[in-house]
């Protein structure tokens, strides 16, 4: 079962990443057919975990645990264990919000808006992509909820019938971040279960044949008692579209409601018109370095690199140098405004983060997110895949450091410098966002042991064996566009 | 590709008819037909189609371009299940943004009927009007997006009557392989112009790489 077929090594290994005119590069390297793929992906849910795995899952399940100590130590001490303080009341928790509620765009857009626009090369990441969404929201709201000051009301947020006879004050940014938060978090779980249920039942059906009692049962049931009839087919692939349809405004609403919790307030270097699309760019782009540094180990740890092949790696790696030129473009927008409004708080607000105490952060986030992606121009670099990891950490890094820079400089100095101050986070801020990466690593890695990580299904519909009449020679235009071979064929014949 | 044809069929499959029936007892579901291509299935689904079949299916690891067709299958009414969902989603964020936060006694007197528990009030808001429509479409959107979500989700599986644990396919030990690189074509004994040999012989002269029957 664990074995793959001998013939699969001797195939000769195609360079997808040449751009020919001719024919469209297949999205799935080494001659493989249904079954390799099947077997490729399955195996890693079937076979022991490498032991790295074992390896990584103890040192994030670590962090986990100490995230979740540190919570109790919060819950018992109080909020006065962080650095917030006046005038700087939204320190680290409203940092990892925003980052890591924008680590989960890149997820739906790969999902959602590459599926609207046929962008075939996403099945073979999309999978992960929106797994690593769900985690990142899972990651985000846990800073919300335990940054309400009285953490045992969080349901309070919610606008439920009450003896109080109090309700949400629906005109707030903070109450559209709830609605908007919640749905995403809803919709994008309902889309990730649904891909998928015809993976599950690949893995129910594998289980069944080799005997193995409590997978067949687990995945079973998960799987909903799926067969591929066609008819499920029809409505499996109409309710896809309509929720790729869905998502995409969906997630573009998502960061510009985030970015509304600044953008309506009176602060200098919150109060900018920019915000939304600043924020929706920042977050693909922040969310596609994350997708690269979880894909780059993943391909090379479970052998998946005829799967998830360089040319995948490729096109994300140009949309990151695509939305990283967008947030440069976003921060100069903002460098120029400031000047142009002849807004004195404004004109202040930036120099004060270009060259004010804490002009290390802007530099860091400028470098990181528009200086070092820019590498990403030259083709050798992009396709090499250690350098891609170094870009996708920085950029990481990046991300982190713009949403510290925007919360954090604006804060400390605003209108009047008597109330300007400075904060300084404590080992507790910190421990707690290491803990936030703890908490996703460890869900992740637990996805990648237990659930199919690329869509099969998917990939096998992008594959020339899935359409009537292929052949060898025209095989390779099912790659990376769809070309809908089949229906045209059957309407020739009709 | 082989066309080797082998019928199997299932002993205890046919009921003693004159012994009272055991309910318990496998009964003849119907005939299930394994091929190894694309177009097999494809040429194998217009033969059947044309036969006058109507309950019949087929399977496959991946959606199949072009099967529809071949099939005959009507366009589904999915979307108009997503539409209603969407609707009501509207309609439920209207009705929650405004009721709670944009009347009062004076506006709407049969408030002061309803339970405390549920009457609304106006929210006075550093002086935003009360019925101001953009303050308050997110909350709309987002319900809307929602339901919309629900009723896509909740409308396909509940088209596909799923979730069905028992289904006569998986008893057959080749089936496991639907969901890996094999495509088949189940057809029912309920179907009127189903016969147990006639129909066998049809779906052998397919191609299919194997015919077996289906006990349930």
């Amino acid at each position: 079962m664990a074995t793959l077929p001998s013939d699969i090594a001797a195939r000769p290994v195609i360079d997808n990443t040449v751009e020919d005119v001719v024919e469209r590069p297949p999205a799935v390297l080494g001659g493989f057919g249904f079954a390799d793929v099947t077997e490729r992906i399955s195996r890693v849910n079937e076979n022991r975990p490498p032991i790295i795995w074992w390896f990584l899952l103890a040192f994030s399940a670590t962090w986990m645990a100490i995230l979740g100590g540190l919570i109790g130590y919060l819950f018992l001490t109080g909020v006065g264990v962080w650095g917030n303080n006046i005038p700087a009341a939204w320190g680290f928790p409203i940092v990892n919000f925003v980052f890591w509620i924008g680590i989960g765009h890149a997820g739906t857009l790969i999902s959602a808006i590459l599926c609207l626009f046929r962008q075939k090369w996403r099945t073979s990441i999309n999978r992960f992509a929106e797994a690593m969404t769900i985690f990142a929201v899972i990651c985000a709201l846990v800073w919300p909820g335990i940054h309400i000051g009285r953490p045992w009301l969080p349901f309070w947020m919610a606008p439920y019938p009450n003896q109080m006879g109090m309700w949400p004050q629906f005109r707030s940014p903070l109450l559209w971040d709830v609605f908007a938060v919640s749905t995403y978090f809803t919709v994008s779980l309902l889309f990730w279960y649904m891909g998928m249920l015809p993976d599950l039942a690949s893995l129910r059906d594998r289980a069944r044949l080799r005997g193995a009692c409590i997978a067949s049962v687990a995945y079973g049931v998960l799987s909903l008692g799926w067969t591929g009839a066609n008819r499920h087919w029809h409505r499996y692939e109409r309710a896809y579209l309509i929720l790729a349809a869905l998502a995409t405004p969906l997630v573009l609403s998502v960061h510009s409601v985030v970015s509304f919790d600044f953008a309506t307030s009176q602060l200098p270097g919150w109060h900018t018109t920019i915000f939304p699309p600043y924020f929706v760019a920042g977050a693909v782009f922040g969310g596609f370095a994350m997708v690269m540094l979880l894909a780059i180990p993943a391909r090379e740890i479970f052998g998946l690199k005829e799967v998830i092949t360089v040319r995948h790696m490729e096109n994300m790696a140009k949309i990151t140098l695509a939305t990283g030129s967008i947030v440069g473009l976003a921060y100069s927008t903002e460098a120029f405004i400031a000047w142009y409004s002849h807004n004195p708080y404004e004109g202040f607000t930036f120099m004060n983060r270009a060259f004010g105490p804490y002009a290390w952060s802007y530099w860091l986030m400028f470098s990181c997110n528009v200086f070092i992606p820019q590498t990403l121009w030259v083709k050798k670099w992009r396709c090499n895949m250690k350098w891609l990891f170094v870009v996708s950490a920085v950029v990481t890094v990046g991300m982190w450091f713009e949403r510290f820079v925007i919360i954090i400089t604006s804060l400390t100095r605003d209108f009047v410098p008597s109330s300007w101050g400075m904060y300084v986070p404590t080992w507790v801020d910190i421990c707690m966002l290491m803990g936030s990466f703890g908490l996703f690593f460890t869900l992740f890695l637990l996805f990648l042991r237990f659930l199919p990580m690329v869509n099969m299904a998917e990939v096998k519909t992008c594959m020339p064996q899935a359409h009537a009449h292929h052949n060898a020679s025209h095989g390779a235009g099912h790659g990376f566009v769809d070309q809908h071979e089949g229906e045209q064929d059957e309407e020739a014949q009709a | 590709m082989t066309t080797a044809t082998e019928t199997q069929p299932v002993e205890s499959a046919a009921v003693a008819s004159d012994e009272a029936v055991d309910i318990h007892a496998p009964q003849f579901h119907g005939l299930l037909a394994e091929y190894a291509e694309v177009d097999d299935l494809m040429a194998a689904a217009r033969k059947i189609r044309d036969a006058g079949f109507t309950r019949w299916e087929c399977f496959t690891p991946c959606p199949i371009h072009g099967l529809d067709k071949a099939m005959g299958v009507q366009h589904t009414k999915l979307p108009f299940v997503s539409l209603a969902g969407g609707i009501t989603g509207c309609a439920l964020g209207l009705l929650l943004v405004f009721w709670t936060n944009a009347i009062s006694p004076e506006t709407l007197p049969i408030i002061g009927d309803t339970p405390y528990a549920v009457r609304g009030y106006d929210f006075f808001i550093s002086g935003k009007p009360f019925f101001s429509l953009p303050a308050n479409i997110p909350p709309i959107f987002e319900l809307t997006i929602l339901f919309s979500a629900f009723g896509a989700f909740f409308g396909m599986i509940a088209m596909n009557m799923l979730p069905r644990f028992h289904n006569p396919v998986f008893n057959s030990r080749r089936f496991a392989k639907a969901s890996d690189d094999r495509f088949f074509i189940a057809v029912e004994a309920e179907d009127p112009v189903f016969d147990r040999e006639k129909t066998a012989a049809l779906l052998s002269e397919t191609g299919a790489a194997s015919v077996e029957e289906l006990e349930d």
